[in-house]
C-alpha cells in the first residue's frame, strides 16, 4: 500500500473550531509590537521635552502646557500618544481578562474596559483638539495680555 | 629504597570498599484516590536513597516497600517515553531524569501531578485533552506526490537542521502543563502541540504548512502565548519551546515558513 492509495484523512479535523479570516488576536499581537516601537519614541520625546529640555522640572505648569499645545505638532504628538498608549494598555488588559476571568465575569469586565477606554479616548481627544488657553484661570502675565488682546 | 618497597606493598593490599553513603530523604507526595478522597492531600514518606538515585527510584521504593497504592506512570524509566512527567519541588520534571544529588535533600522533596490536566489518581492525570490538541495539528507528513524513484524524499543538511530541535519532543506534557495560560484556559493548544506543528511546518518535504498555520492562527492558537518561557525551562529534552512558538508566529505573519531553499 503506498501513499496515493490512502484517502486523505484531513476533512473531519477542525470542524468544531470556527476559523474566520479576520483574526483579532493576530492583529492585536501585531498592534502591540508596532505601537510599542512608536511609543518608545513618543514617550521619550514627551519626557525629554517636558522634563529635561527646560532644565528644571518646576517650569512645568499650566502655562507651559498651554504654550506647548499652541503648536500643532505637539497636538498631533499628544493625540498619537493618547490613542496608541491607551489602546496598547487596554489591549494588554484585555488579554489579562481573557486569561484569568471566565464566563459572565469576563463579559462584564471586557465591557467595562471597553467603555472606560472609549470615554478616556473621547475626553482626551476633546481636550487636545478644543483646547483654548484663554478659558482657564491663569496668573501668567504674558498669557493674560494675549487673551485680553483677542 | 626499602621505604619505597614497603609503601608499594601497602598500596597493593586490596582495600575494603567504603560503603556508599545513603541518605534518608523525605518525600511529600500529593495523594488522591477518587474512590476514597474528596480532596487531594499531602502524605510524607521517608526513603533511604543514594545520591545517584533518581526521584523515580524513590517512588519505586515507596510503592514496593511502603505503600503499594501509590500510583504513577512510568514506562522506559530512561527519559525517552515521556510517561513520568511530574511536578518536583514546583517544577515540571521527568522523575526518571531528576537525580537526588541535584535536589536539596535537607528539605523534603515535594512531588505532585502535573497541573492543568484532570487529576485521575495520585500522580496520574488524564492526558486526553493534551493528545487531542496534538492530533488537531495533524502531526504527520502530508505530501501529495510520490517520492522520486519510489525511494525517499531528499532533504539537504540545512533543511533537516531547520526543524531538528522540535523533533526531540517526547510528548511528556511537561511544557504544556507548566504554561500559566494553559492552567486557566484548557482550550489553548499548548506548547507541545505547537512544537509538533513546528516540526512539520518547517519540514521542506511537507506540503501542508499553510493548513497547520491556519489551524494555529486562532484565538486559542499561537497568539495565546505570552512568552513566559515556562515551557522552555520545563522541557526535559532541552527544546527551545518558546523560540519554536515565536517562529510559528512569524510564519503565520509571513504566510509561509522560513525554510532554507537547499
Amino acid at each position: 500500500m503506498s501513499t496515493e492509495n490512502i484517502a486523505a484523512p484531513r476533512s473531519p479535523y477542525l470542524s468544531h473550531r470556527k476559523r474566520n479570516r479576520f483574526n483579532i488576536e493576530k492583529w492585536g499581537w501585531i498592534y502591540m509590537r508596532v505601537s510599542g516601537v512608536l511609543l518608545v519614541v513618543l514617550i521619550f520625546g514627551h519626557l525629554f521635552y517636558n522634563l529635561i529640555f527646560p532644565g528644571k522640572v518646576s517650569i512645568l505648569d499650566w502655562a507651559f502646557v498651554a504654550g506647548k499645545l499652541a503648536n500643532p505638532i505637539w497636538i498631533v504628538w499628544d493625540l498619537l500618544l493618547l490613542w496608541l498608549a491607551l489602546i496598547h494598555g487596554a489591549n494588554g488588559m484585555r488579554t489579562l481578562i481573557n486569561d484569568y476571568a471566565h464566563g459572565r465575569f469576563r463579559t462584564v469586565l471586557l465591557w467595562a474596559l471597553g467603555a472606560t477606554t472609549a470615554v478616556l479616548l473621547v475626553m482626551g481627544t476633546l481636550v487636545l483638539t478644543t483646547f483654548d488657553p484663554c478659558l482657564g484661570d491663569t496668573d501668567n502675565a504674558e498669557l493674560i495680555k494675549i487673551c485680553a488682546a483677542q | 629504597m626499602a621505604g619505597a618497597a614497603t609503601l608499594e606493598a601497602v598500596d597493593n593490599t586490596p582495600k575494603a570498599e567504603a560503603p556508599i553513603q545513603a541518605f534518608t530523604v523525605t518525600l511529600i507526595i500529593r495523594r488522591f484516590d477518587p474512590e476514597k478522597d474528596a480532596e487531594p492531600y499531602w502524605q510524607d514518606f521517608d526513603v533511604e536513597l543514594y545520591a545517584t538515585d533518581r526521584v523515580l527510584d524513590a517512588l519505586h521504593k515507596i510503592k514496593w516497600e511502603q505503600d503499594g497504592s501509590l500510583t504513577f506512570r512510568r514506562s522506559c524509566a530512561h527519559g525517552i517515553c515521556g510517561s513520568d512527567a511530574m511536578r518536583i519541588n514546583g517544577r515540571n520534571r521527568l522523575a526518571c531524569k531528576t537525580l537526588i544529588k541535584d535536589l536539596d535533600i535537607s528539605k523534603p522533596i515535594y512531588v505532585e501531578a502535573i497541573k492543568g490536566l484532570p487529576l485521575e489518581k495520585d500522580l496520574i492525570v488524564d492526558m486526553e485533552p493534551f493528545f487531542a490538541s496534538y492530533r488537531e495539528i495533524q502531526p504527520f507528513l502530508i505530501a501529495s506526490d510520490k517520492p522520486k524513484d519510489g525511494k525517499e524524499r531528499i532533504q539537504s543538511v540545512a533543511q533537516r537542521e531547520r526543524f531538528d530541535d522540535t523533533t526531540k519532543c517526547i510528548l511528556c506534557a511537561a511544557c504544556t502543563s507548566s504554561c500559566p495560560v494553559f492552567w486557566t484556559d484548557g482550550q489553548y493548544f499548548g506548547p507541545a502541540a505547537i512544537v509538533n506543528a513546528h516540526r512539520f511546518i518547517f519540514d521542506s518535504r511537507d506540503e501542508a504548512a499553510s493548513v497547520r498555520l491556519d489551524i494555529l492562527n486562532d484565538k486559542e492558537g499561537v497568539w495565546r502565548c505570552r512568552t513566559t518561557f515556562n515551557c522552555t525551562e520545563a522541557c526535559p529534552r532541552g527544546i527551545e519551546v518558546t523560540k519554536a512558538i515565536a517562529e510559528v508566529k512569524a510564519a503565520v505573519l509571513r504566510g509561509k515558513p522560513d525554510i532554507p531553499k537547499k
